[in-house]
C-alpha cells in the first residue's frame, strides 16, 4: 500500500514538475524565435539527421502493406484498391505513430543524452553563472525544432510508403496494378481532412517527444547512470504517451 | 572581520546549508575584501565549491544571508539574479565549456550573449584574452581537442571577457603544469592589480594561493576555523590550519570519513 502510495507520489510529483517546465519553456519561445539560427541548427539535427531513418523505414513499411494488402484483396478481386487501402493505413495511422516511435528513439533520446551531459559537466550551470538562462538558449530551441520537425518528417514518411519506393514499387511496378488505377483510387478516397488530422497527430506527437526528451534531459542525475536512465525514460515514456495518445486522438477523430 | 562596509565585496553572515542529513556549513560568517584576492582553504568535502555555488545564488542556504555589493543574492528574482551575475564570473573546476563550440566562440560567448559589439571588436578581444592565457593558438579547436588544463584556461579567459568586478575561481591550478600554473598565477595577480578585481580563489594549492592572495579562510567542519593574512595564517597557532597548511595525515581533521565501526571489528566481521 505504502509502495504505490509512493510511486504514485512520485508520478505526480513528476508530472507537476514537468508541467511548470513545459509553462517555462512556452514563456520561453518568443525569445528563442528572436535567434532563427539556432532553431535552423537544431532543425538539422533532430530533422536532417532522422531524415535517414524515416525514408528507409517508410519505404519498408509502404512495400509490407503493398504485399499484405495485395494478398487479402485479391481473395476479393479488389486489387485496384490496394493504392487505397495502403494510404488509409499510412495516412491516418502508420505514418504519424511509426514516424513518432522512430523520433523518440533517434532525436528524443539524442535530445535527452546531450542536455543530460550538459548537465553532468557543468553546461548548464557554467551558463547560468554568464547569466544566460539555459532554458532560452538550450532548450527552447530545441523543443521548437522538435515540434516543427515531426509534421515535416511524417509527410515525408508517407510519401516514401504510398508511393516512390514503397506501395507504388510492389503494387505497381512489381505486382502489377494499374498506375492510374493506383493514383486515382487514392485521390477520389482519400479526403484532404484525413491528410489534415494525421498532421494534427503528427504536432502532438512532436510537442509531447520534445517535452519529454527536454524535461528527462535537464532533471537527469548529473551522472552517467543518471543520463543512461533519462535517454533509456525518453524513448519508454515517449513511445506509451504516443500510442495512448494515438488512440484518445483517434477517438476524437473517429466521430 | 575585516573593517569598512564599502570595503567588502561580498558579505557572508550565518550560513548555513546541508545536503540532506549532512551539515556542509554551519553558521558561517565570511568578509570578502573588495579588489583582493581572498584564498579558501580546506579539506576535501568541506564545501568550499557549495560557497561559490551560493554566492553565484545556483543553490539557496538554509538559512544566513549572502550579499554581493550590498545586494541579498537569494532575494532577487531571476532577473535581478541575472543582472548580477552580469558583474562576477565563475571558474568552474570542469571549465564547463560548450562541448559545441570552439575555444574561440567559448570566449565569444559572453560578448555574442550581452553586448551588440560589433564582430571585429568581439575578434580583437577574444583574441586578447585568449593571448593572456597562452591559448590564442588554440582558437580553432574544440573543447574535446584540449587538456583539462587548457580548458580552464580557456574558461579563466571567458570568465574575464564581460570584465566583472567579481571572480570567483574553483580548483584553477589543478592540473596545470609549473610553467602554465606560474603565469595563471601571475595572470590573476595582474588582474586583481590592473582592474581591482575581487578575486576568490577556491584551492588545494596552498602554498601558490597563498602566495598570492591577500587574505585566506580556513574551513573545515561547517566552520571558518581560522582567517587573516598568509602571514597570520602561516604563523596561526590553530592545529587545524597547521595541520591542513602542512599536508599531516593526524590531527583534528580527521583522514577517513566518519564511521560507526573501527577498522579492525569490520574486517573480523566479515571473517565471521
Amino acid at each position: 500500500m505504502s509502495r504505490s502510495t509512493s510511486i504514485l507520489g512520485d508520478f505526480l510529483r513528476g508530472l507537476g514538475q514537468a508541467t511548470f517546465f513545459l509553462i517555462t519553456i512556452l514563456r520561453a519561445l518568443p525569445g528563442a524565435l528572436l535567434r532563427p539560427r539556432l532553431i535552423v541548427q537544431q532543425l538539422y539535427y533532430v530533422g536532417v539527421l532522422s531524415l535517414i531513418i524515416i525514408v528507409i523505414s517508410g519505404s519498408f513499411v509502404g512495400m509490407i502493406l503493398a504485399l499484405q494488402g495485395y494478398r487479402t484483396l485479391s481473395h476479393f478481386g479488389a486489387t485496384s484498391t490496394l493504392g487505397v487501402f495502403v494510404s488509409f493505413v499510412v495516412v491516418r495511422e502508420l505514418a504519424p505513430v511509426v514516424t513518432a516511435l522512430l523520433f523518440a528513439g533517434r532525436a528524443g533520446s539524442a535530445l535527452a543524452a546531450e542536455i543530460g551531459l550538459m548537465k553532468a559537466t557543468d553546461q548548464l550551470s557554467g551558463m547560468e553563472m554568464m547569466a544566460v538562462d539555459p532554458v532560452k538558449r538550450v532548450i527552447a530551441p530545441r523543443f521548437l525544432a522538435a515540434a516543427i520537425a515531426m509534421p515535416l518528417l511524417t509527410s515525408i514518411f508517407a510519401v516514401m510508403s504510398i508511393g516512390v519506393a514503397g506501395g507504388h514499387l510492389i503494387g505497381v511496378d512489381l505486382l502489377g496494378v494499374d498506375q492510374g488505377t493506383y493514383w486515382g483510387q487514392i485521390h477520389a478516397q482519400l479526403r484532404p481532412h484525413d491528410v489534415v488530422e494525421s498532421l494534427i497527430k503528427s504536432v502532438f506527437f512532436g510537442i509531447v517527444i520534445a517535452w519529454i526528451s527536454v524535461y528527462q534531459g535537464y532533471f537527469a542525475s548529473p551522472t552517467s547512470e543518471g543520463v543512461s536512465r533519462a535517454t533509456t525514460s525518453t524513448v519508454v515514456v515517449s513511445s506509451l504517451t504516443v500510442v495512448g495518445l494515438d488512440f484518445v486522438l483517434t477517438a476524437f477523430m473517429f466521430r | 572581520m575585516i573593517s569598512p562596509d564599502s570595503d567588502i565585496h561580498v558579505r557572508v553572515r550565518g550560513l548555513r546549508f546541508n545536503f540532506g542529513p549532512r551539515v556542509i556549513y554551519d553558521g558561517v560568517d565570511l568578509d570578502i575584501p573588495r579588489g583582493k584576492i581572498t584564498a579558501i582553504l580546506g579539506p576535501s568535502g568541506t564545501g568550499k565549491t557549495t560557497l561559490l555555488r551560493l554566492i553565484g545564488g545556483q543553490w539557496r542556504p538554509k538559512s544566513g544571508t549572502i550579499e554581493v555589493d550590498g545586494i541579498d543574492v537569494h532575494k532577487q528574482s531571476r532577473s535581478q539574479l541575472f543582472e548580477l551575475r552580469k558583474r562576477m564570473g565563475l571558474l568552474f573546476q570542469s571549465g564547463a565549456l560548450l562541448t559545441d563550440l570552439s575555444v574561440f566562440e567559448n570566449v565569444a560567448f559572453p560578448l555574442r550573449e550581452h553586448t551588440d559589439l560589433p564582430e571585429s571588436m568581439i575578434r580583437d578581444l577574444v583574441l586578447m584574452n585568449l593571448e593572456a592565457v597562452g591559448l590564442r593558438g588554440a582558437r580553432d579547436l574544440y573543447p574535446e581537442q584540449i587538456s583539462g588544463g587548457m580548458s580552464r584556461r580557456v574558461a579563466l579567459a571567458r570568465a574575464i571577457a564581460l570584465e566583472p568586478a567579481l571572480i570567483m575561481f574553483d580548483e584553477p591550478f589543478t592540473g596545470q603544469d609549473p610553467i602554465s600554473m606560474g603565469v595563471l598565477m601571475r595572470l590573476v595577480s595582474t588582474l586583481n592589480k590592473a582592474q581591482g578585481l575581487t578575486s576568490i580563489i577556491v584551492s588545494h594549492d596552498v602554498k601558490e594561493v597563498l602566495s598570492i592572495s591577500d587574505y585566506a579562510y580556513v574551513i573545515s567542519g561547517g566552520k571558518v576555523l581560522d582567517h587573516g593574512t598568509p602571514e597570520a595564517i602561516r604563523a596561526s597557532r590553530s592545529e587545524y590550519a597547521q595541520q591542513f597548511l602542512h599536508g599531516r595525515p593526524d590531527g583534528p581533521v580527521p583522514f577517513h570519513y566518519k564511521t560507526a565501526k573501527s577498522y579492525t571489528d569490520e574486517l573480523l566481521e566479515s571473517q565471521a
